[in-house]
């Protein structure tokens, strides 16, 4: 498989603090690349600096194995976390300003149906909800076409609903055989989108691999649930390890059998026992030891 | 430098100005109105600059000489005591008691010294003989107007490049476009020339709204006028173009542009003449580039002076311009 974007012992300091410390990354063709990390893991630094808007303090970066050039520009797509567009200007005007910077571009028509813009694409971008302007961010980031597409925490502060259609469209722009490379702060969309995710913290990635051999490279076990109400107080001892999380009981478990008995021993109620397996949520904390959106 | 991608962000920079109506309609109105006002307010006879209680009706008094003092105001007054108190004050320049040939000015007002000296001058008999001058009649507005339309380009020219751009880094927008294979230069360039036409279009339209209805004198040529706005348009822009190669904040933008624009507003005899002030805030004023628009637009609208002789003005503009733009190219950053 080809490497499209590759690094090499990225540094980056900023006024006394090191952001990025180190880092060895290589993005394949074709794939989307989910980079994860709590608030202040440099996780944006790098992303920046992959996108060629900051310069390391150290290191290389090279895309198809060149240094970062006009080409690169050519080839790229970027949809930021937050880019106020201009005022009184619409949908239209603005995809038509983008496209003329772009020796190629795709056809309008083409854009406006992969973005599904066609309801608000004269409309003044001052007057677009959170989703269109999500949407239309998108169609600015594929004006060119590009090759590589980034997308900075695209679904932030969307509703349940406009994050799923956003899902969508994502999933088209794979299905043509783009790279991307995604950050987010959800898991549920780590999962649902990356063919390959890297966890950041402290500057360094601490763990990388696809999804699902992510979660059985750490885990071995399942979470089963139950109400806090449904225990006697204080907890009683119990075989497996045991989290409480405000009114739920969670206990770590490779043999659900034996849990089982262990609890109906205890005379503790299961009508409402509830069995999930790990998730991407669960390893973040566990490598991280700090929650997502802190 | 790409024309195609220098004309897409001109287009937008012009379509975000024109649909802005109320920014527009500012830009517009503010400098007609201001100027109607000053025709307004010097119409007539105009301002009275001294003010004189005269204690009972005006036209009781004996109509002595210097009753007919042209520039003074005669205000009758009742109240003695609270005339004097006024006097005191400054409000009145001068009190007389026509009945009781007596006066009072206040020892401290150079009003009311130059008054008393113009009251016993008038009720005096003199051998000097009266001369006049010649030469064309000028307003106060005439020669106003044209410090008010430079100083509305002024404001339009900082703000509108200055604060806009540094208003586009700090929501993002530039470092999208840092993004793309859009350069500086073609950045940069798009937003100096939109905002200079659309400049251009909103003094000429100002213009002639203001000769229309104040009909201010137009005695020299259109084409110097012009060259005259350009230049100074020019380097004007590329003035705001040094505060917002760096600023982050707008209130830092709009601070710097305001200790930029209010001292040039007052030291490039806008309102009034530098004439008699200190020899160095003269020279002073010889750096800011809206002295030279206006000493040069005053010499053609008044005096109906050609190009040669504004040429001094009119290097003065290019050369601020070229540094200006170099120092502000140099500065830029996206971010």
């Amino acid at each position: 498989m080809t490497v499209l974007l590759e690094t090499r012992d990225l540094i980056k300091h900023f006024r006394g603090v090191q952001a990025v410390n180190g880092l060895d990354l290589a993005i394949t063709a074709g794939r989307c690349f989910g980079l994860l990390g709590p608030n202040g893991a440099g996780k944006t630094t790098t992303v920046e600096i992959l996108e060629g808007i900051q310069d390391p303090t150290h290191g290389t970066i090279r895309y198809r194995g060149e240094p970062l050039g006009p080409r690169f520009r050519q080839d790229i797509g970027i949809m930021f976390q937050s880019t106020a567009l201009q005022d009184h200007v619409t949908g239209r005007e603005n995809l038509r300003m983008f496209a003329s910077f772009y020796p190629r571009s795709l056809p309008l028509d083409e854009l406006v149906e992969a973005c599904a813009l066609g309801d608000f694409l004269d409309r003044d971008t001052r007057k677009l909800s959170g989703g269109q302007r999500q949407r239309l961010l998108l169609a600015i980031a594929l004006v060119n076409d590009p090759e590589l597409l980034f997308l900075d925490e695209p679904t932030t502060g969307l509703d349940p609903q406009a994050r799923r259609n956003f899902w969508e469209l994502i999933h088209r722009i794979k299905a043509r055989g783009k790279t991307i490379l995604l950050t987010t702060h959800y898991m549920e969309e780590a999962y649902h989108l990356c063919d390959e995710i890297a966890i950041m913290d402290h500057g360094r990635i601490i763990a990388q691999g696809t999804p699902r051999a992510l979660l059985a490279a750490h885990f071995d076990d399942v979470v089963l649930q139950l109400p806090l109400a449904d225990f006697p107080d204080p907890l009683p001892p119990l075989a497996h390890p045991v989290m409480v999380h405000r009114d739920m009981v969670e206990i770590l478990t490779d043999d659900v059998g034996a849990t089982v008995q262990e609890l109906l021993a205890q005379h503790i109620p299961l009508a409402r026992l509830l069995i999930r397996p790990r998730t991407l949520e669960d390893l973040f904390l566990e490598l991280t030891g700090r929650e997502l959106r802190t | 430098m790409n024309v195609r991608r220098f004309w897409a962000v001109f287009l937008c920079r012009n379509w975000e100005f024109l649909r802005d109506r109320s920014t527009l309609t500012w830009n517009l109105l503010f400098p007609i109105a201001l100027i109607a006002g000053f025709a307004v307010a010097f119409s007539g006879s105009g301002l009275s600059f001294y003010k004189v209680g005269v204690l009972g009706a005006v036209e009781e008094t004996d109509g002595g000489a210097f009753f007919q003092t042209r520039h003074v105001q005669f205000i009758p007054v009742a109240d003695l005591a609270a005339s004097l108190v006024k006097v005191e004050r400054h409000q009145l320049d001068m009190l007389i008691d026509p009945a009781e040939r007596r006066y009072w000015v206040n020892e401290e007002s150079s009003k009311g010294y130059l008054l008393e000296r113009v009251l016993r001058g008038a009720e005096a008999e003199t051998d000097f003989h009266k001369q006049t001058v010649s030469g064309q009649i000028i307003r106060y507005v005439d020669w106003v107007a044209p410090g008010i339309l430079a100083m509305n380009m002024m404001f339009s020219c900082l703000f509108g490049v200055g604060y806009v751009i540094v208003r586009y880094r700090k929501t993002g927008m530039l470092k999208r476009l840092k993004a793309t294979p859009l350069t500086p230069l073609e950045f940069l360039s798009a937003q100096v020339i939109s905002r200079l036409w659309l400049i251009l279009a909103t003094t000429a339209l100002v213009f002639a709204g203001a000769h229309f209805f104040i009909g201010f004198p137009m005695h020299g040529s259109y084409f110097d006028l012009f060259l005259v706005f350009v230049l100074g348009a020019i380097s004007l822009i590329s003035l705001g173009l040094i505060v917002a190669a760096r600023a982050t904040s707008e209130e830092l933008a709009a601070g710097l542009l305001n200790a930029l624009s209010w001292p040039m507003t007052f030291l490039s005899g806008v309102w009034f003449s530098l004439e008699g002030v200190h020899p160095w805030l003269q020279q002073l004023a010889q750096l800011a580039p809206l002295t030279h628009i206006i000493d040069a637009a005053r010499a053609i609208m008044i005096d109906g002076a050609g190009l040669a002789a504004i040429s001094g003005h009119l290097l003065a503009l290019v050369a601020m311009s070229v540094g200006f733009m170099v120092v502000g190219a140099r500065l830029f950053r996206w971010e």
